[in-house]
């Protein structure tokens, strides 16, 4: 089982091939039909936003092991050189966007999985690092 | 990719049967604008039961195109949504409230008919 992979978002084809590859990723792990369909969903958020918002980025898939438990679990993180993002607090908020879209990109990917993590500087780029466990 | 629009009286049929990649959804909403148009359609089946992911975009995309169908005079019923997909939306904080939905393409088109009287 091939348990790691990374997606160049260079084009907006780069986001089908990052959420097939998430979706068959979470699919080995063993996750159910919901929670794949959340991993590939968020997927899809953080590539168009790549796409959208930078020149280049990556997203990187990762199967995962918790340290405390032994529980398996997919990685994912978004990571680009792009201008950054000025304001954390206003972009995890349902609704901003500076795109004309819903806003629903960040807040949404937040609730889809179960840890999220944002770092960003102005003018360097942004990355993003969230990870869904087995149930 | 182009999505197939299938012509039934005044109602225009459509199965999403490909991965819908941004470009795919964006002509699939001209085509069916540009369809409703030329046939005069009243009303409208999107069926999405092959679809496994509905991000925020496409969301946007498939609300939109029911607002401008709605505009145009034609009523939309999506029908087929996965029961993964449905829970997703919820989680994403998308709703699709004012979307008529029904669980299957019968059901869809008996929608239509019910409202448009026949
Ligand atoms: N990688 C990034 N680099 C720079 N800015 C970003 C990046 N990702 C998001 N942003 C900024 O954060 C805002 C919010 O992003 P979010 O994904 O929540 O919503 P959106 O992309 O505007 O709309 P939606 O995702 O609903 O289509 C964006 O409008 C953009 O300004
Ligand atoms: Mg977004």
């Amino acid at each position: 089982m091939n348990n790691q992979s990374c997606i160049e978002i260079g084009n907006e084809w780069g986001i089908v091939s990052a959420r097939q590859a998430g979706r068959e990723l979470s699919k080995n792990i063993g996750f159910g039909s919901v929670d794949q369909a959340r991993i590939t969903t968020a997927i899809s958020e953080l590539a168009r936003n790549i796409y959208l918002y930078t020149e280049i980025g990556q997203i990187e898939l990762t199967s995962v092991v918790k340290d405390n438990d032994g529980r398996e679990g997919i990685k994912v993180v978004a990571r680009d050189k792009g201008p950054g993002i000025e304001n954390l607090r206003d972009v995890m908020v349902d609704g901003f966007t500076t795109s004309g879209g819903l806003g629903a990109g960040l807040p949404g990917v937040k609730r889809l999985m179960d840890e999220f993590d944002i770092e960003s500087m102005p003018g360097e780029g942004t990355t993003i690092t969230t990870v869904k466990w087995l149930r | 990719m182009r999505i197939p629009i299938l012509k039934l009286g005044r109602y225009l049929l459509i199965s999403v049967q490909v991965e819908l990649d941004d470009q795919t959804a964006l002509q699939f909403q001209e085509d069916l604008l540009n369809k409703i148009h030329q046939e005069g359609s009243l009303g409208v089946v999107i069926d999405l039961t092959s679809v496994d992911m509905i991000d925020s975009f496409i969301a946007k995309v498939i609300g939109d195109v029911v607002e401008m169908s709605n505009l145009m005079g034609a009523k939309v019923v999506l029908t087929g949504i996965q029961p993964a997909v449905a829970i997703t939306l919820i989680d994403m904080g998308v709703s699709l409230q004012e979307v008529q939905t029904a669980l299957d393409l019968e059901q869809g088109l008996e929608r239509l008919q019910q409202e448009l009287g026949g």
